[in-house]
């Protein structure tokens, strides 16, 4: 796993602990929660960030190479 | 009666669905337990997502933001978005790839081989089928409440009971029992193959029916003329205390990150893994898995938390029962046909976890235990006769075991989830850190299997010095550190005592062989 996806993964796992919407009622669109909606953003958040490492970081062991080869 | 029917007609096709995909079973036993590597990247993606979703996802989500509001989301669902998909590019794909050159159908397989040991096997079997029964025991008990709660009314005179909210129901016992057979007559014929077209489909219905539930619920309960409006008037109405995180400790929410590592370690999961037709197959389950998590997530929270507002009325006997809540408000608010469609909705979720759990527990007794200790030469046919005697025999006794209807098997969930998630560092360090002794694993498993137990007696003491089986579900540790007492979950001490263990032991004890270590990491 390369370093950048450790640290972009380490951030998600910063965003996740959002101590400054916890005590905040704030609706957003005026029907959703901020913290509720804050961590629906995250999830996509982590997509788009999956979606990158699957681009990026793409494993490459050799062994993995040989097992698509194989197919 | 009509809740009833449409019940039945979703098992008949899930029946019609595993009869189909029997038709494609090659009569070997690697399509019977991994479909013979053919998954493509969608069918993965609705495998996976069902398996690791269970009733939970609709009901238990529901319930929870009805007690604890709305950060039960950020606790469970938007974690599990990050971690789930961190375990399937990290863990998943190698595994795969070692699952499809070695052969292996299961961990205990690949652990025995990457530590050069056999007793692991021995050590971590019972512990994997341990941790997977009270797992499969919910899933059949839960199955049989939800049948008798939505049925209730439909035999007045021959299932009479004294609660008005199950009166008339089909028993839970009968209800229980339609289940494990429609599951295991599909495991049974179409094995995996069948189970993953199974749980692609159950994944669709359940999220389908989970977002018309929402639409359908808001505008009953709104009163206005347009969903946006209700949707406002409902979110206006949620009280403060749900709307935030006041009540909740910050120390146990960052704890719980631990708890969705879990996935790391399921045994079911793993199998579901060695589906897959190619690496490139992960691509689209580890992107889109969070989303797919907040769809079905983001609705059950909101109707959990409209809930607690002074627009519903729940009734008192409802209050201290959450996972009830939803049920009660598709019954009074959407009618018999969506209350119907909903039930079929809550067994897709359950029976697309069971039929993996099934499955793997009949594939691990006939490799682990079977075919290493008693059965080296047999031939495939009897591998696959094996591997389906076993699946019958674990559904009898689950089954048997649901009838003694366990008080606390339902405090039991996180457990379970804890004792997998101390179990995943040493799956990682299996595939990444070489200095992993067999040694290391044993130390790493016995301390959190001592851990585990430390703190599960703690909290066994506890239940019965209260008399409920609340303090299993909710118990937690506290830790002071500069005058400050912190909540934490006892994850986190078991996940600490197995990763400090497995890394000591490792390091003092002799490394393993060069052919082991070129097979692994060449």
């Amino acid at each position: 796993m390369s370093r950048t996806l450790c640290a972009v993964i380490l951030v998600l796992i910063v965003l996740h602990q959002d101590n400054w919407y916890w005590n905040d009622g704030r609706l957003v669109f005026g029907f959703i929660p901020i913290g509720l909606f804050y961590h629906a953003c995250l999830s996509i958040a982590a997509a788009v960030v999956w979606w990158w490492a699957t681009k990026y970081c793409w494993p490459t062991d050799s062994y993995l190479a040989a097992e698509e080869e194989s197919r | 009666m009509t809740q009833l029917w449409i019940i039945l007609g979703y098992l008949a096709l899930l029946l019609i669905l595993g009869l189909f995909a029997s038709r494609f079973f090659r009569g070997t036993s690697s399509d019977y337990m991994v479909a013979s590597h053919t998954i493509g990247p969608f069918l993965l993606l609705m495998s996976i997502f069902g398996t690791t979703m269970t009733a939970f996802a609709l009901v238990g989500s529901s319930g929870e933001a009805y007690e604890e509001g709305i950060g039960v989301y950020g606790m469970l669902a938007s974690s599990s978005g990050i971690i789930h998909s961190l375990c399937f590019f990290v863990l998943g794909i190698k595994l795969w790839g070692f699952g499809k050159r070695y052969g292996y159908r299961t961990q205990i397989q690949f652990f025995r081989e990457r530590l050069e040991s056999s007793g692991i096997g021995l050590l971590l079997f019972p512990i994997l089928v341990g941790l997977v029964i009270p797992y499969l025991l919910i899933g059949v008990i839960s199955s049989g409440v939800v049948i008798q709660n939505m049925t209730a009314g439909a035999f007045p005179k021959l299932f009479a009971t004294e609660s008005p909210a199950t009166s008339g129901g089909i028993p839970t016992q009968w209800g229980s029992l339609l289940i494990c057979l429609v599951v295991l007559i599909y495991v049974f014929l179409g094995g995996m193959r069948g189970t993953a077209w199974a749980n692609a489909f159950q994944t669709m219905v359940f999220m389908l029916l989970g977002i018309v539930t929402f639409g359908v619920i808001a505008n009953k309960l709104g009163g206005q003329a347009s969903l946006w409006e209700n949707l406002r008037v409902l979110g206006e109405a949620i009280p403060a205390e749900k709307a935030t995180r006041t009540d909740m400790s910050k120390m146990k929410f960052f704890s719980y990150l631990l708890v969705p590592l879990s996935v790391g370690m399921f045994p079911h999961l793993f199998q579901h893994w060695l589906t897959a037709k190619s690496a490139k197959s992960f691509k689209l389950p580890v992107i889109a898995h969070p989303v797919f998590i907040m769809i079905v997530w983001v609705p059950c929270v909101l109707i959990g938390v409209w809930a607690t507002s002074e627009l519903v009325t729940i009734p008192p006997a409802l209050r201290s029962r959450p996972n009830a809540i939803l049920p009660f408000l598709v019954n009074s608010q959407a009618g018999p046909v969506l209350g119907g469609f909903l039930t079929a909705g809550i067994l897709a979720a359950i029976m697309s976890s069971l039929d993996s759990q099934f499955l793997c527990l009949g594939t691990m007794f006939t490799h682990d235990i079977m075919g290493h200790y008693f059965d080296h030469e047999a031939t495939d046919r009897r591998e696959l006769a094996l591997a389906r005697g076993f699946i019958v025999i674990i559904v009898v006794i689950t089954y048997l075991l649901s009838l003694l209807k366990p008080p606390s098997v339902f405090a039991l969930g996180v457990w379970t989830f804890s004792g997998f998630s101390a179990l995943t560092p040493l799956a990682f360090a299996a595939l990444y850190w070489k200095r992993l002794t067999k040694w290391g694993a044993y130390a790493s498993v016995l301390a959190a299997a001592a851990s585990w137990g430390y703190f599960f007696s703690d909290a066994v003491g506890k239940a019965v010095q209260a008399g409920n089986p609340e303090p299993i579900r909710t118990y937690s540790l506290e830790v002071t550190l500069g005058g400050e007492t912190y909540e934490v979950m006892s994850v986190a001490a078991i996940f600490l005592a197995s990763v400090i263990a497995m890394v000591l032991v490792s390091l003092v004890t002799k490394p393993p062989g060069e052919e082991t270590l070129k097979k692994f990491f060449s």
